[in-house]
């Protein structure tokens, strides 16, 4: 039956994303992407990798749509495609391409091979291992944090450096010049969304806090949620416009939230380097070993969900706290 | 805390976590002032990192107190810490020596922003070069490859925009390359660790997964390197940057690149791989001799002064390149020494470009006429660097060149046909870089008062880092022991576990 379903699933997403290079209309495609992303979550978790699919559907699914359509309200609708000529060495590079990596694969173990070396080698010691070393079974988390805590390091770095750019080169920072009037006054006279919305925000931000915490049990972590937390404040910016939005919580408060955050991970680790360990060992913070290190699990999980959020809710305001050019061909 | 044990871990969070802190500093000349002092901070600990590995130690390092493959290592060999003083470096020179150059192309309020992604930058390098570990190296591509989009961005006309559109569309195909080949070794091997990823491939090396992964890593490095003919970001993206960046990254950008590069080939996929060999000799080389030439030629015809420079990158992109595909002892010296030596003389040109460019709106070449005669010291620095890029006797360039030659000559007859290449391209070198010093140095000036601003030498801050970096050329054209045995050294570990 799941053979099925993940067969259907995999052949929905062939489909959607030829569409999406079929279609010329910006617009559509940022729907299709947003389809994409949902379908992809859907089959990682028919995989079992339920973590990986909520930050898909979160992130993928949530988040990005919207800051494409925020960018695409900002220039034209319409894609200006490349020469027809040029279209044909793209499609052959692509088939070409393509091909090889299915002729790469063929060597490769069945999916769900016991024997594969995936499960073989390094994957048994974090199962056999992780709830005696970390106290909690989310295997997922200690490889993330603590394990390979040094990726999500540099991973959150690369989340705000994203927003970094985003402030730098669209000049956000400051929020001033005739690009930035803000007259809009989102959905307010819209009754519908308006009451449909207050209802669902305060339930979001709380699912938000409670995958923020419960991480270490279940699917979820700082990503997920500071992405979740982030979407209920893009929501409330939609409903009441950007400027009350920006009033709630303005560019600084984000941009010191993105700061706190990521410098919340990297204290953690240098605290752990002046306590004798090495760079993230948390188990040196706290005298039981095993107490340490979900101590320093669950803070660098909260410097990971404020940075997450922070440079979510900058980049979205970014783009959609500009007025749209006049010039719109 | 026993700080000679943390090194290799301070190298790469000393300016990752710098970055967020620098955003705050909002005053006027403050970020700056902390990116120079976090870049040279970096300097110092990587030249104490080459003294501890010149004395003949390997730093390894694990992170999280986990042991590897479960948890990341760091190892710092005399191939990485050759690397890390190239790239802390050239960060530390080009942040101190362009501050006027920044000011006027970066404004004051954008600068903390941009210092932030200078320091990512140099982060997301050390990053790279550092780590044991080959979806780390992933981690810190990406972390390097935003920053520097964003570097690039910082240029002064919405032609950067453009060019790095083109670099960032590039650039992320040969990161998604380098990802989808990680994935299939980590496929087979169960494993991201390199060193334990070169214990587990000898006995499935035949398998099409590897064979494939070799090729999508090989490709995708070679774009991030901006190896013939995947070079086309480079020129435009050199361009368009702030002067300040692209002194920067001219001098250490793509090489971080060949390093992933080699060390992928040399340790990861060598041993009983057939392919190895194949891979070299049919591939990279004839690329490597192709961008030697066409890079040259199209130089010796560019009219704009830092699309000249950049295209002769990708010719010294392509000498790099032809000294690692020998599979020699001497040409993998050649080629390091070459690193060395080229991130010294482009850091030198791009240098003065920046100084011409304080007094000359107009970067194109017959614009300088007689700039020789207002900016004297400046056009000397363009000149050593000049005379080093071609590679003239006393300077550093001419050390890695004759050592290439040598490497070259001991190949037989393919290699003297081989040193009959380099020999003409560095004569198309002397004939652009000719060109240009015969317009700062014998031209009269231009009538035309639009085309210059004040008629006098750079600031005195750049002017003397460019003529400290000049001056390094020639020092290291008369004593080239460091860069050689480190090169030597690292030659030694690559080819000792090519057998």
């Amino acid at each position: 039956m799941t053979i099925i379903f993940s067969l259907f699933l995999l052949s929905l997403l062939v489909v959607t994303a030829l569409a999406m290079i079929r279609t010329t209309n910006l617009f559509v495609a940022a729907m299709l992407m947003s389809i994409f992303s949902l379908l992809m979550a859907a089959n990682f978790f028919i995989l079992d990798a339920a973590d990986v699919a909520l930050t898909e559907a979160a992130v993928g699914a949530g988040v990005t749509t919207v800051i494409f359509l925020s960018a695409l309200r900002l220039t034209s609708q319409h894609e200006r495609g490349p020469l027809a000529s040029r279209r044909w060495i793209a499609k052959i590079v692509v088939v070409v391409t393509t091909m090889l990596l299915l002729y790469g694969t063929f060597d490769k173990p069945r999916l769900g091979d016991p024997n594969a070396p995936v499960h073989l080698y390094v994957a048994p010691y974090y199962l056999e291992n992780t709830e005696a070393l970390m106290g909690f079974p989310n295997v997922v988390t200690a490889v993330l944090s603590s394990f390979r805590g040094y990726d999500t390091l540099g991973e959150v770095f690369v989340v705000f450096i994203a927003a970094v750019g985003v402030m730098f080169i669209l000049d956000a920072r400051q929020g001033k010049g005739p690009e930035y009037e803000m007259p809009e006054a989102g959905l307010k006279h819209h009754l519908i969304p308006r009451a449909v919305g207050a209802l669902l925000i305060p339930f979001m931000l709380l699912f938000g806090l409670y995958v923020q915490f419960h991480g270490e049990y279940g699917p979820g972590g700082g990503f997920q949620a500071g992405a979740i937390i982030a979407t209920a404040f893009i929501l409330y910016a939609l409903l009441e416009g950007e400027k009350t939005a920006l009033n709630a919580f303005s560019r600084n408060a984000q941009m010191v939230l993105i700061v706190c955050g990521s410098s919340l991970y990297g204290a953690v680790g240098v605290i752990c380097m002046l306590k004798g360990g090495t760079f993230l060992d948390y188990s040196v913070l706290l005298d039981d070993p095993v107490a340490g290190r979900q101590a320093g699990i669950i803070i660098i999980e909260l410097g990971v969900g404020m940075a997450v959020c922070g440079a979510l809710l900058s980049i979205f305001h970014a783009f959609a706290a500009r007025r749209p050019m006049v010039a719109n061909r | 805390m026993d700080i000679e044990q943390h090194l290799p871990i301070l190298q790469v969070i000393v300016p990752l976590l710098f970055a967020p802190l620098i955003v705050l500093l909002q005053p006027r000349g403050l970020a700056w002032m902390a990116t120079v002092a976090v870049c040279g901070l970096s300097f110092a600990i990587a030249v104490n990192l080459a003294m501890l590995v010149h004395g003949g130690q390997v730093l390894e390092y694990n992170l999280g107190g986990w042991q590897p493959p479960f948890g990341i290592a760091l190892r710092v060999d005399a191939l990485s810490a050759l690397l890390l003083l190239i790239v802390t470096g050239a960060a530390t020179v080009a942040a101190l020596g362009c501050r006027e150059s920044f000011n006027q192309q970066i404004e004051a309020h954008r600068q903390p922003l941009f210092f932030a992604a200078w320091l990512l930058l140099l982060a997301g390098l050390v990053g790279m070069v550092a780590t044991a570990d080959a979806f780390n190296i992933f981690v810190f591509m990406e972390i390097s490859s935003l920053a520097g989009y964003i570097l690039i961005a910082g240029g002064p006309d919405r032609r950067a925009l453009l060019a790095v559109f083109k670099y960032l569309i590039m650039g992320t195909i040969g990161a998604t390359f380098y990802l989808i080949g990680v994935g299939m070794v980590y496929m087979m091997t169960g494993t991201l660790n390199l060193d334990d990823m070169s214990r587990l491939i000898p006995g499935i090396a035949d398998k099409t997964p590897i064979v494939f992964a070799a090729a999508f890593i090989t490709i995708g490095l070679c774009l991030k390197a901006a190896m013939f003919p995947l070079h086309v970001w480079l020129p435009n993206a050199y361009t368009h940057a702030p002067h300040g960046v692209t002194v920067f990254m001219a001098a250490c950008g793509t090489k971080v690149a060949i390093y992933v590069l080699v060390r992928f080939s040399f340790m990861v996929f060598q041993k009983g791989d057939l392919h190895h060999g194949l891979e070299f000799s049919m591939f990279l080389m004839p690329l490597g001799l192709l961008s030697i030439v066409v890079a040259s030629a199209v130089a010796m015809f560019e009219g704009r002064l830092k699309r000249m420079l950049a295209f002769s990158s990708v010719a010294q992109m392509g000498y790099i390149f032809l000294g690692v595909s020998l599979l020699t002892n001497a040409g993998l010296t050649a080629s390091f020494t070459h690193m060395f030596n080229h991130a010294l003389a482009k850091g030198a040109l791009f240098l003065s470009v920046a100084c011409l460019s304080m007094r000359f709106w107009d970067l194109r070449i017959d614009q300088l006429a007689g700039a020789a005669k207002t900016m004297p010291l400046t056009c000397a620095a363009f000149l050593v660097g000049g005379l080093s890029l071609i590679g003239v006797p006393g300077t550093a360039g001419f050390i890695s060149k004759w050592l290439l030659i040598q490497a070259l000559m001991a190949e037989g007859e393919l290699g003297l046909l081989m040193v009959g290449i380099v020999l003409i391209s560095s004569l198309m070198a002397v004939v652009y870089i000719w060109r240009t010093i015969e317009v700062l140095y014998f031209k009269q000036p231009l009538k035309d008062p639009a085309a210059t601003v004040v008629l006098a030498e750079a600031p005195i801050l750049m002017l003397s880092v460019t003529l400290v970096t000049a001056f390094a050329n020639i020092l290291f054209g008369l004593l080239p022991d460091l860069p050689i045995s480190l090169a030597a050294m690292a030659a030694d570990i690559l080819a000792g576990a090519d057998q």
